[in-house]
């Protein structure tokens, strides 16, 4: 695989950001806290990848939040209604499905502007997720079921486990398969891609089923963590996955796009998070630090791609 | 009768035949009743006044419109409507005015683009892809420094000889160019006509929408003249000159 600039410097600023923590803090860079780390980072680097193949498509999906909640509630409810662990997660994945199938459809058959679907299914699953629980937390779930948000399996949990697969998969989605290929040419030339006779819509709707499956996966993870289906779970994870794939090197226009580029960023904002909490930073600091990050890295990206039109 | 067994005898049978063609956009009659036939191993010019029905013709014939009547002959089978899919798939290809390139992604992507071969079932095959598409841009003596460019960043001229080689990967029979050189400087034109002659050479069937007269005739072996949605007359080009196919276009009597 080619190093693009992007992720060249994201590699750099990881390393510095490392480097200066563990000066910082001598319990930095025990495994302990390493553990932690990738254990905060795995639920966002689940979403983030989903939402690498959208925004590689020039589109974004603001439903992911939504969706979390609404797949961790349909399990919780599964459950408590008798339901095999098994199958109740299923049904949380298959809500996830739904919410994305219907994006895709949208926006892919009717031709609508991906930001203002996604905007309108995010409240419909909210909705949902929140008329099912009458806005009260479920909690409460057998052992088998906890076990995905905390479960041992060696020196990892399943969590971390699941982000580690789910990005050697979409690494080889990406970059290796058909699907991969048009979704980047769909964000390159979604016309060009359509006169050469491939059936642009409906790879375009399985790229956000795809998004919606990694939602519910992260609603499995967040539900199954805190033993809890909480209706208003996964606010804002829609931000933080958009900020972590544009922070990867992805381009917001589409056409261009890292998975490895969106589990460094990911990596950064969880040892960012970690690194300032460890420091006792207050969090508003962590909001404001955060914030200018994914200005600079948006700058520099912008310029990057500008410089690379222009000098040839 | 005996006339015409006698021409189908003399003559190949034509790649394409298209009969009574037409195509109209609410009131207005983009294409009426053209019937045409393409052959192969030849440059078939057409030209025609802007709104003539030159791009609505070549859009019926590669997918992107679907006519309202007639038919489309490709080999022995005839078709009343095409999808840019089965186009391709029967052997038409077309390099679109806009070239239908995805600049963001490299030379070899795009010369597959919709195409890609895969292995082991769904991984595409990127080491056969580059090597077949290093093969067609050396057939068709087209230079590109890195077949990993972006083709964003390729001159007017390179990204030309792209979407021809996709094209030609396509496995084209007959290739629809729409004003190849239409933005273009003189020597990207004159690689391009060299591109043209060259795929004539190689026994293609090429049809040529150009407002160029003068490149019209420097390469062409017919030239099909449309007006108002109509097929004007078809000349020889050799038998034909500049002042002849300007009248046609003008609306001057046939024959004059």
């Amino acid at each position: 695989m080619k190093p693009n600039i992007a992720q060249l410097l994201l590699g750099l600023v990881l390393c510095i950001t490392v480097l200066l923590l563990s000066i910082a803090s001598p319990f930095f860079m025990t495994w302990d806290n390493w553990r932690n780390i990738l254990d905060q980072s795995a639920l966002l680097v689940i979403i983030a990848i989903g939402m690498t193949f959208v925004i590689v498509t020039g589109a974004i999906d603001l439903s992911v939040g939504s969706v979390a909640a609404l797949s961790g509630v349909c399990m919780a409810v599964a459950m408590h209604a008798g339901m095999a662990v098994a199958t109740a997660i299923l049904l949380g994945l298959a809500a996830g499905a739904l919410v994305g199938t219907s994006n895709g459809l949208l926006i892919s058959r009717l031709n609508l502007n991906p930001f203002i679907v996604t905007l309108g299914t995010m409240a419909v699953a909210r909705g949902v997720a929140l008329i099912i629980t009458k806005g009260i937390p479920i909690y409460g779930f057998p052992a088998a079921f906890i076990w995905w948000g905390s479960g041992h399996i060696g020196a990892l949990n399943p969590p971390i486990l699941l982000a580690i697969l789910i990005t050697l998969l979409g690494a080889l989605v990406l970059n290796q398969t058909k699907l991969g290929y048009y979704a980047l040419a769909l964000g390159g030339n979604e016309e060009a891609l359509r006169r050469t006779g491939v059936a642009h819509q409906t790879y375009k709707l399985i790229i956000y089923v795809i998004c919606g499956i990694t939602a519910a996966i992260g609603g499995l993870v967040v539900t199954a963590r805190l033993n809890t289906a909480e209706p208003l779970a996964g606010s804002m994870f829609e931000l933080d996955a958009i900020a972590a794939v544009v922070l990867g090197g992805t381009d917001m226009k589409g056409g261009r796009g890292s998975i490895i580029g969106t589990v460094m960023a990911c990596l950064l904002l969880g040892i960012l998070r970690n690194g300032l909490t460890i420091l006792s930073i207050p969090s508003y600091y962590q909001q404001l630090t955060i914030g200018i990050i994914i200005l600079v890295a948006i700058i520099v990206s912008e310029l990057r791609l500008k410089n690379a039109w222009e000098n040839d | 009768m005996a006339q015409k067994q006698q021409t189908a005898n003399s003559e190949p049978e034509p790649v394409i035949k298209i009969t009574h063609l037409s195509k109209s956009f609410g009131n207005i009659e983009a294409l009426l009743n053209v019937s045409l036939e393409i052959y192969a191993g030849e440059i078939l010019a057409i030209v025609g006044d802007n709104g003539a029905g030159k791009s609505t013709l070549s859009k019926l014939l590669s997918g992107a419109l679907t006519p309202d009547n007639g038919q489309i002959m490709v080999g022995d089978k005839s078709y009343s409507s095409m999808t840019p899919g089965k186009a391709i798939s029967l052997g038409i290809s077309t390099v679109y005015q806009d070239l239908a390139l995805v600049d963001c992604r490299d030379v070899v992507s795009n010369i597959f683009l919709g195409r890609e071969p895969v292995y082991a079932g769904f991984l595409v095959d990127k080491r056969r892809m580059q090597k077949e598409a290093a093969q067609v841009l050396q057939d068709l003596q087209i230079n590109i420094p890195s077949l990993h460019t972006p083709v964003g960043l390729l001159s007017g001229g390179q990204r030309q000889g792209v979407a021809v080689a996709r094209a030609v990967f396509q496995g084209g029979k007959v290739i629809i160019f729409d004003e190849p050189t239409a933005a273009m400087g003189l020597q990207e034109s004159a690689k391009v006509i060299k591109l043209l002659l060259k795929l004539r050479e190689g026994g293609l069937a090429v049809v040529v929408i150009s407002h160029n007269l003068h490149q019209v005739f420097k390469i062409s072996d017919r030239i099909c003249v449309m007006r108002h949605g109509q097929v004007a007359a078809i000349c020889e080009t050799k038998y034909s000159s500049p002042k002849e196919i300007v009248g046609l276009i003008m609306g001057a009597a046939a024959g004059v």
